[in-house]
């Protein structure tokens, strides 16, 4: 089985994020990176189907060269070979859906599995563009039903089912409404929910073996895509901070305010 | 001379960093309070490549560096000291076997510990025998092909899981260091008793025993080097932990730290946060300045190491300075803390309960000094 599989450089949410002054953006100085925890979940649920199905995980970042760090996280989890696209310029979501597609298309994989957003944008939009343009099924928000403490999830048992023919897989959905199941033919675009599985730690033998499995460089311009950005951001800006709670005397007191000033019913 | 970590070296630190935040912090408490010992994180960290990094390649081991190895230890040891003490003793029990062992010895008594989830003791220490190495009155007496022993072992790290020890004894008390011998012990054979699990003032998720051993039969082809070498091997072992060993009191002092400065930004006195106080400004600075120099030290040490370099006097150095800074890091730390820092419901009773083994395993700090004194002002 192949699998292809997204890992995005996002900013570590520890890291203190602060918008510029202009509101043009965020400040980049001082910020640590990391894979983005769902492309993280993706890597491992295609360690797992790989386990069961041998054959290959191919694992994608686009950015500028220090997405190799991201690259080398995924081969060192155990990913078999990575797709670095140098484009260290600004992307939107149907640019990006745009060179995956291309390398999906050149790749040929079986399943292309994504986090279902990024923790920078969170636009939860690739891997739909993605599945529409490429034709394929699409399951979005992939879970499980096991938690985390069931055998399923110690004996690292993929949560996606594919059919032993390679020709489907079964997919549970985290929707608002509850769960969603949904059969889908191969080739399939899956998108990755917090509940998928528990990521494994790249070993430290994982990192060695990581250094030397290959990084191929593709650009758009190989690919042939046009990632002139369709969307551009006016304005970024922070969310007002918020105001300290106030004490009642009593009941009457928080109903009237409750009514009136929050306008709660 | 370039101080920044190489990619790899970023990335064994960032996954020995992530096990101790996500693993190991969370129980410590518990660990502690309860004093037992945490098998299934210890296993977890052998499964990662946490142990045995610096066995060679041949013998199942990640061939890695003593420097890779001090990264990690400085995290595991922020996590919990008792967890790393655990762990990295293991690696240190396997150290006269890799310095001084045959081919043959290699294979039988190292290979088995990287192959599979096992542990090993290092047998040194005795009730009347600490700083007094060469004092040490376990007996070994020979009988063919085995040497029969006696004796007591004191304060023995992981005793009672290990399965196997390296044994230091003596074949002749009056010949003091000259009679030592190493002895790789399998098992438990018949005549050996392990004490029951001291209760510690700190590090108490680290097993620690008493060994008796009454006729023990070991074969004399478990010895390693020859009879009257065991001193200098032992020595040679605890120039090669000496980096470790400080690395341990570099974590649990950055620990320390870390909590200092949260604490220090949200806990308001006088209308302002304490951090707006010299006082407090003072005590963090010298606690960072302090940290940051033992951590380089330990460094060295085991850069020396890497190069091939004897690392006696610089190992000390950091031995030394850095158990005497955890300790001054963590009371401070406590004292930073006030009424709240000596309550257990808050974590750095628990480093400064730590810290304080650190200045006396692997050599007092006073033998730490003697060491020091002694490569200065001979020849």
């Amino acid at each position: 089985m192949k699998i292809l599989v997204t890992a995005k450089r996002v900013e570590d949410p520890e890291s203190k994020i602060k918008v510029k002054p202009d509101g043009s953006g965020i400040v980049g100085e001082g910020l640590k990176y990391k894979i983005n925890p769902f492309d993280e979940i993706a890597v491992e649920e295609s360690l797992r189907l790989v386990a069961k199905f041998p054959g290959e995980v191919v694992v994608v970042s686009i950015g500028g060269k220090e997405v190799h760090e991201q690259l080398r996280h995924a081969l060192a989890m155990g990913a078999t070979r990575a797709v670095w696209v140098n484009h260290p310029g600004a992307l939107d979501q149907m640019a990006i859906a745009g060179l995956l597609q291309k390398v999906a298309e050149k790749e040929k994989p079986d399943l292309a599995i994504l986090g279902k957003q990024s923790i920078d944008d969170d636009q939860s939009q690739v891997g739909q563009y993605l599945a529409e343009w490429l034709n394929w099924s699409q399951a979005t928000f992939a879970s499980k039903v096991e938690s985390f403490e069931s055998d399923a999830e110690k004996n690292k048992v993929p949560a996606l089912v594919v059919s032993a023919d390679l020709k489907s897989v079964r997919v549970v959905r985290e929707v608002d409404g509850g769960l969603n199941t949904l059969d889908c033919k191969l080739p399939a675009v899956v998108t990755t929910d917090l509940r998928l599985n528990q990521p494994r730690y790249a070993s430290l033998p994982g990192i060695m073996k990581a250094k030397s499995k290959p990084i191929e460089e593709l650009t758009p311009a190989t690919l042939g895509v046009d990632v002139t950005p369709k969307l551009t951001v006016t304005r970024m800006s922070s969310p007002p901070p918020r105001k300290a709670g106030i004490k009642v005397p009593d009941v009457a007191t928080l109903v009237s305010k409750l009514k009136n000033e929050a306008k709660a019913f | 001379m370039n101080f920044d970590l190489s990619d790899e070296e970023k990335s064994f630190q960032a996954t020995a960093r992530k096990f101790s935040k996500d693993v190991v912090r969370p129980k410590a408490a518990h660990f502690d309070e309860t004093s037992t010992f945490p098998k299934d994180i210890i296993k977890a960290g052998w499964e990662l490549g946490l142990m045995n990094m610096t066995v060679s390649l041949e013998l199942g081991g990640a061939g890695l560096s003593h420097f890779a190895q001090v990264l990690v230890a400085e995290e595991l040891a922020w996590g919990c000291a008792g967890v790393a003490t655990s762990m990295i003793a293991n690696d240190l029990a396997l150290l006269p076997v890799i310095l001084s062992g045959s081919k043959e010895q290699h294979e039988r008594f190292v290979k088995p510990f990287t192959e599979a989830f096992k542990l090993t003791s290092f047998a040194l220490t005795e009730p009347s025998a600490g700083s007094d190495v060469a004092g040490l009155t376990t007996t070994a007496r020979r009988e063919g092909d085995h040497y029969i022993v006696n004796g007591q072992k004191q304060w023995i790290t992981n005793g009672e899981y290990a399965d196997q020890f390296s044994l230091f004894c003596t074949t002749d008390k009056a010949k003091r260091h000259k009679g030592l011998m190493c002895l790789v012990v399998e098992g438990r054979p018949q005549g050996l008793t392990v004490g029951k699990h001291e209760n510690k003032m700190g590090q108490r998720a680290s097993n620690t025993v008493t060994l008796t051993f009454e006729d023990v039969k070991v074969p004399v082809k478990n010895r390693i080097g020859e009879e009257g070498e065991g001193f200098s091997i032992a020595m040679a072992t605890l120039d090669n932990s000496r980096p470790l060993t400080a690395m341990f009191a570099v974590g649990i002092a950055r620990a320390a730290l870390e909590h200092s400065i949260e604490y220090a930004k949200s806990r308001q006195q006088f209308g302002k946060p304490i951090a707006d106080f010299q006082a407090i400004q003072f005590m963090i600075a010298d606690m960072a300045k302090d940290t940051h120099a033992a951590r380089l030290l330990a460094y060295q040490s085991a850069c020396m190491l890497d190069a091939g370099q004897r690392n006696t006097l610089v190992s000390s150095y950091g031995k030394c300075f850095a158990a005497d800074t955890a300790m001054r890091v963590t009371t401070d730390a406590v004292q930073v803390f006030g009424g709240y820092g000596y309550s257990k419901e808050y974590p750095v009773e628990k480093l400064m309960r730590d810290a304080k083994l650190v200045q006396i395993y692997e050599g007092t700090s006073q033998v730490q000094r003697l060491v020091m004194a002694r490569e200065l002002l001979k020849g």
